[in-house]
C-alpha cells in the first residue's frame, strides 16, 4: 500500500538495484501495513452471480506478466471453484480496498501469495457459514467442492451461486485466521492456465492504452526539445493552428531544472502539444512547427565526456565506500596473482512495444484517466501535484500495456496527458512516436566498473575490490544506477571492499527490468569467470568453491542466511539455493563434457535478485567474422516451493533470456546532449532468426513462491560473454558487443 | 478525397488523404484495433496486415496504393477467431504483452499460405521482421509448426 510503494520508489530511485530489501524482508507485514491493515476483504475481489460465475478482481496493472492469472488464481484455488467458472475483471485504482497495485520488482508474487490466498479462503468460509445457516447445522460439518458447498451426513449441497448473496453480507473473518489448503490438494495453482487476456489478444480486440476510445476524442501529439529539459523560446504557433485538423497548441513551460542528480519523476519536459482530429494530424502538424529552443545546460552532455571522466574517477579514490571488510589492499599486495579490468556497460533505452500514452477526460472538475502505468497510485498523485487538484478528484482505469520493462513505473507521459486534457473540452489521447520513445525514456544509465581480484598460490580467491563509476551527485546515485550493499559476491572472498564514485548526469533514468542487477551481474559473473581462468580452474567449480565459504556476516544487519530455511522473508542470498541453481544448469546442459572446439564455447552464470535464483549455460558459436551465434541456453531458477502458472513462467523465462540478449547489442549515446539514436534500426532488438533453443527446469525448494519477471534475466549477458570467451578466447569487457569487435549473426 | 477500400471482405468508403498511412485508417477512421503501431517506419511488423494475401507494413504503406486489393486485418484472420495460427497461438499460450501478436500472427499466416510445411529457416526468414520485445519467439516458431501440422490434417488428401 502506501508503504509499500514509498519503500518502493525510494529503493527504486536511490538504490537502484537494491529495491528488493525492505520491500521482501516480509511481503505479508508490509502488504498489511504496520497499524493500518487494508482491510482485504472477500466482498471486495470475489463477486459471484446466481448462476454460479464468479468474477474475481485482479488488482495489479498487467503489462505482460500475467498478472491478471497469477493473483486470481491464488484466490480461486483457495475458494474452491473450477478456473473455468472464473472470469477476471481488472481492478480500478483503489488501494484502499484492493491493497497495492503496482506491478514492479517482482513483487506481485512475495507481495500477494500469503494475502490473495487468505482472501479466496475468507470468501469460501463466509459461503460455508451461509450454508450452514440455511440449513440450520454446524459449520464444521460442512465442506467444500468445485463451487458448491455440501453437508455430507445431510446428502444436501448448494451451488456457492444460491449462496452468494446471503455469503456477500455477513461479516468476513479476519484473514489471519483462516486456514489455508495443504499444497498438495492444489488444482489450479502450478497448473498451466491460458492467459485471461490471450483469446482478445489473437483475436485482436481493442485492449491496450493506444486502443481507448471515447465519444468526441481528440489526439495530441507532443514536440520536444531534441536535448533534455531544453525549453521554448518562441515558435510559429498561430501558423500550425491554422493547419487542417489542428484543434489546440498548447506551449508546456514544464517543471525541470537540469542538476547534476536527476530524480525519479524530476517533472514535466518542456515542449509544444498539438491537440487535433486525429493522431496522424498531430504528427503531420509536427513537421510544420518552427522552434527556437533554449537548449540549457544538458548540451554539454556526451558519450565521449562521459568516458573521459569515468576514467579519471577510476584512478582516483573513491568518493564512498558501500561494503568493506578485510585489508583488500594488503590482500592484494601479497596474492601470488593479481587479474585487473575495467568493465563498460552503456545507457539503454525501455523501448516498450506499444509507445508511451495515455486518454484522460477533463469534465467538471473531475478527471477521468486510462492509464498503462505499472505505479498507478503514484501517477494519480503525480498528476493531483501537477495539475493541481485533489486525488479524490481522480479516477484511474487501468489498461494492459503494451509492455514496461520497468518503463511504466514512471509516470510522465500520464502527467502529460492530464495535463492537455485539463485544458482541452473533450477527451484526449496522448500517443508518443518511436522517436519520442527513444529519445526521451529515462535510461538505464551506464556504468564503468574498476576491477582487481587477487589469487593464491592454490588458485584460490583471496581479495575482491570494485570500483564503479556511476552518475548523481554526492548523495544521490542516478536512478537505476546504484548497487546493493550486499550484492555477489560479497560476503564471499576473504576481502573485499566494493566502492561507487559518480558524476553529474542530466538526464532521466529509471529502473529496466532487474535494475542495478542487469548491468552489476554482468560485470561480476564477467570478471569472476575471467579469475577461474587466470586460476587455470573450471568457471564453475571455482565459483561453487567460492559459495561454499562465506566470510563475513551480510551489512544490511539481515541475520546471517547460511542452513537459514526461513519460509518468507528471505532478502538475502542462500548460498545453497544458488549452488542448487548453478549445479542443475551445469547438468542439464552436460557442461562437464563440454566439448573444446575453436569457434565454439560454452559459458556458466548465476545470480540472485528479486529473490529468485538463477543460473543460465549457453552455448554460442562465433565464425570468422566476430559474428556470434547463441545457439541454446539452459536456464535453472529456484523461485520457491511452486511455480504457479508454469506455462507462463516458462514463457516469462524465455522472455528475460532474449531481452538479456538484447541488451548486449544496445546503446543510447549523446552528442552535445542529444540522443543519437531513434528507432528499431540503430536501438535493436533480438528478432527470431537470433533466437536461441532455451530450456528451462526448476528447482522447486522450500521457500514461499517469489516472482519471475526479473531474475531469469541478468545471468544470461555473462554467460553468453563467458562462451564467447569459451569459444574464441576474447574478453567482452566492453558492451554492447560492437564495441568489442563481435555482433549478433 | 473519398477512397474505396475492401477490408475484411466489406466494401467502405474514407475520405482522407491518399498519403495517409494505411495504419492510422484502420485504427482511427474504421475503429480496426487490432494493428499495432510499433516503429512507424517498417522495421518492427507490429502493423503487419495482409494485402492481396502477402504481409505488409501498414504503417509505410500508404492508404491510396491498396483502394484496389482486398485487405485483411487480425479482426478478419477467421470469422471466429478459429484460424489455425490463432488456435495455435492460444493453445500454446504464446503472447506475453501481447501487443506484436497480431502482426505476428498475419506475417505466420501468410507464410504458411504459400509454404505450408516451413522449416525453422523458412520461419526465421519469413518471420524476422517482427519483433516480439517480450521474446515470445521459441513459442511462436512452436505454434507456426503446430499451425502447419493442424492445417495439414485439415486439408483433404
Amino acid at each position: 500500500m502506501r508503504l509499500n510503494r514509498r519503500l518502493f520508489l525510494q529503493l527504486t530511485a536511490l538504490a537502484g538495484g537494491g529495491l528488493a530489501l525492505d520491500l521482501y524482508r516480509s511481503p505479508l507485514a508490509l502488504a498489511q501495513g504496520p497499524g493500518t491493515p487494508p482491510d482485504l476483504t472477500p466482498q471486495a475481489f470475489i463477486h459471484i452471480a446466481p448462476d454460479g460465475v464468479v468474477t474475481i478482481m485482479a488488482r495489479a496493472s498487467e503489462s505482460g506478466q500475467g498478472m491478471r492469472n497469477m493473483l486470481p488464481m491464488l484466490i480461486a484455488e483457495e475458494l474452491d471453484v473450477d478456473w473455468k467458472s472464473v472470469r477476471v475483471q481488472q481492478a480500478e485504482l483503489n488501494e484502499k480496498i484492493y491493497g497495492p497495485q503496482f506491478s514492479g520488482g517482482s513483487a506481485n508474487t512475495p507481495m500477494g501469495w500469503e494475502p490473495m490466498r487468505r482472501v479466496g479462503a475468507a470468501g469460501r468460509l463466509l459461503l460455508i457459514t451461509a450454508a450452514a445457516q440455511t440449513w440450520g447445522v454446524p459449520e464444521a460439518e460442512c465442506t467444500t467442492q468445485s463451487g458448491r458447498v455440501l453437508h455430507a451426513t445431510s446428502g444436501r449441497s448448494l451451488s456457492y451461486g444460491e449462496l452468494a448473496d446471503k455469503a456477500a453480507a455477513l461479516q468476513p473473518p479476519a484473514l489471519s485466521s483462516v486456514k489455508l489448503k495443504d499444497p498438495k490438494d492444489y488444482r489450479i495453482i502450478g497448473h498451466s492456465q491460458t492467459g485471461i487476456d490471450t483469446h482478445a489478444i489473437v483475436t485482436g480486440k481493442p485492449l491496450y492504452g493506444i486502443d481507448v476510445q471515447l465519444p468526441g476524442m481528440l489526439y495530441a501529439a507532443i514536440e520536444k526539445a531534441p536535448v533534455f529539459a531544453g525549453k521554448v523560446k518562441s515558435a510559429n504557433i498561430d501558423q500550425v493552428k491554422a493547419l487542417p485538423g489542428v484543434r489546440q497548441v498548447l506551449t508546456i513551460d514544464g517543471g525541470i531544472t537540469p542538476a547534476a542528480y536527476t530524480p525519479w519523476e524530476p517533472g514535466m519536459e518542456p515542449g509544444i502539444a498539438i491537440v487535433a482530429d486525429t493522431w496522424w494530424q498531430a504528427q503531420q502538424v509536427r513537421k510544420q512547427l518552427k522552434v527556437d529552443w533554449d537548449l540549457g545546460p544538458a548540451t554539454t552532455q556526451s558519450t565521449d565526456g562521459f568516458k573521459k571522466r569515468a576514467e579519471e574517477l577510476l584512478e582516483a579514490p573513491p568518493a564512498s565506500t558501500l561494503r568493506k571488510y578485510g585489508d583488500v589492499d594488503a590482500a592484494l599486495k601479497s596474492s601470488a596473482k593479481v587479474v585487473e579490468a575495467t568493465y563498460e556497460y552503456p545507457f539503454i533505452a525501455h523501448v516498450t512495444l506499444e509507445p508511451q500514452g495515455a486518454t484522460a477526460h477533463w469534465k467538471d472538475g473531475k478527471l477521468e484517466m486510462w492509464s498503462t502505468s505499472t505505479l498507478p497510485a503514484d501517477g494519480r498523485g503525480l498528476v493531483a501535484k501537477t495539475l493541481g487538484i485533489q486525488e479524490s478528484d481522480i479516477t484511474t482505469h487501468m489498461v494492459r500495456a503494451g509492455g514496461s520493462f520497468g518503463r511504466r513505473l514512471q509516470n510522465d507521459y500520464l502527467v502529460e496527458a492530464a495535463w492537455i486534457a485539463k485544458r482541452v473540452d473533450a477527451p484526449v489521447k496522448l500517443l508518443w512516436s518511436r522517436e519520442d520513445d527513444i529519445a526521451h525514456d529515462p535510461f538505464r544509465p551506464g556504468g564503468t566498473v574498476g576491477l582487481k581480484g587477487g589469487l593464491d598460490a592454490q588458485g584460490k580467491l583471496t581479495a575482491w575490490r570494485h570500483h564503479l563509476v556511476t552518475f548523481g551527485d554526492e548523495k544521490h546515485s542516478t536512478s537505476g544506477g546504484g548497487i546493493e550493499q550486499d550484492a555477489y559476491p560479497a560476503g564471499f572472498p576473504p576481502a573485499y571492499a566494493l566502492y561507487t564514485s559518480a558524476q553529474p548526469l542530466m538526464l532521466r533514468t529509471g529502473a529496466l527490468r532487474a535494475p542495478g542487477d542487469n548491468a552489476y551481474c554482468w560485470v561480476a559473473q564477467s570478471f569472476l569467470d575471467e579469475v577461474a581462468h587466470a586460476a587455470g580452474r573450471d568457471p564453475l567449480e571455482f565459483q561453487l568453491e567460492l559459495l561454499s565459504n562465506k566470510q563475513a556476516p551480510w551489512s544490511s544487519g539481515e541475520h546471517d542466511a547460511v542452513g537459514d530455511h526461513e519460509p518468507t522473508g528471505q532478502a538475502v542470498l542462500i548460498p545453497e539455493r544458488y549452488k542448487g541453481v548453478l549445479e542443475l544448469a551445469a547438468e542439464k546442459s552436460g557442461w562437464a563434457h563440454r566439448s573444446k572446439t575453436p569457434g565454439r564455447g560454452m559459458g556458466i552464470a548465476a545470480w540472485f535478485c528479486h529473490l529468485g535464483y538463477f543460473a543460465t549455460v549457453a552455448d554460442v558459436s562465433v565464425d570468422a567474422q566476430n559474428r556470434v551465434t547463441v545457439r541454446q541456453i539452459w536456464v535453472a531458477g529456484d523461485i520457491g516451493s511452486q511455480v504457479i502458472n508454469p506455462a507462463a513462467a516458462e514463457n516469462l523465462a524465455f522472455g528475460g533470456i532474449i531481452e538479456g540478449m538484447s541488451h548486449m547489442g544496445q546503446e543510447i549515446t549523446l552528442v552535445d546532449g542529444k540522443i543519437q539514436q531513434s528507432n528499431f534500426h540503430n536501438h535493436p532488438l533480438m528478432r527470431m532468426k537470433q533466437a536461441p533453443k532455451i530450456e528451462v527446469y526448476w528447482r522447486k525448494t522450500d521457500f514461499a513462491p517469489t516472482g519471475l519477471g526479473e531474475p531469469t534475466l541478468p545471468p544470461t549477458l555473462p554467460a553468453v560473454s563467458n562462451a564467447i570467451f569459451a569459444a574464441t578466447g576474447k574478453r567482452i569487457r566492453t558492451l554492447p558487443l560492437e564495441r568489442s569487435g563481435f555482433s549478433w549473426a | 478525397m473519398p477512397l474505396k477500400l475492401t477490408v475484411n471482405n466489406q466494401v467502405t468508403t474514407v475520405d482522407v488523404s491518399p498519403d495517409t498511412p494505411l495504419l492510422w485508417v484502420l485504427r482511427d477512421v474504421l475503429n480496426l484495433q487490432g494493428t499495432k503501431f510499433g516503429c512507424g517506419m517498417g522495421v518492427c511488423g507490429a502493423c503487419t496486415v495482409l494485402v492481396g494475401g502477402h504481409a505488409v507494413r501498414s504503417c509505410m504503406t500508404h492508404v491510396g496504393s491498396v483502394a484496389d486489393e482486398p485487405i485483411t486485418t487480425i479482426e478478419g484472420l477467421s470469422p471466429d477467431g478459429l484460424h489455425p495460427v490463432q488456435v495455435a497461438w492460444a493453445a500454446l499460450d504464446v503472447p506475453q504483452c501481447g501487443y506484436c501478436q497480431a502482426g505476428q500472427i498475419l506475417s505466420a499466416a501468410a507464410l504458411l499460405q504459400r509454404t505450408p510445411h516451413p522449416t525453422d529457416a523458412d520461419i526465421d526468414t519469413a518471420m524476422s521482421g517482427n519483433i516480439c520485445r517480450c521474446g515470445t519467439y521459441t513459442r511462436i516458431r512452436q505454434a507456426i509448426h503446430e499451425a502447419a501440422d493442424a492445417g495439414a490434417a485439415a486439408r483433404p488428401k
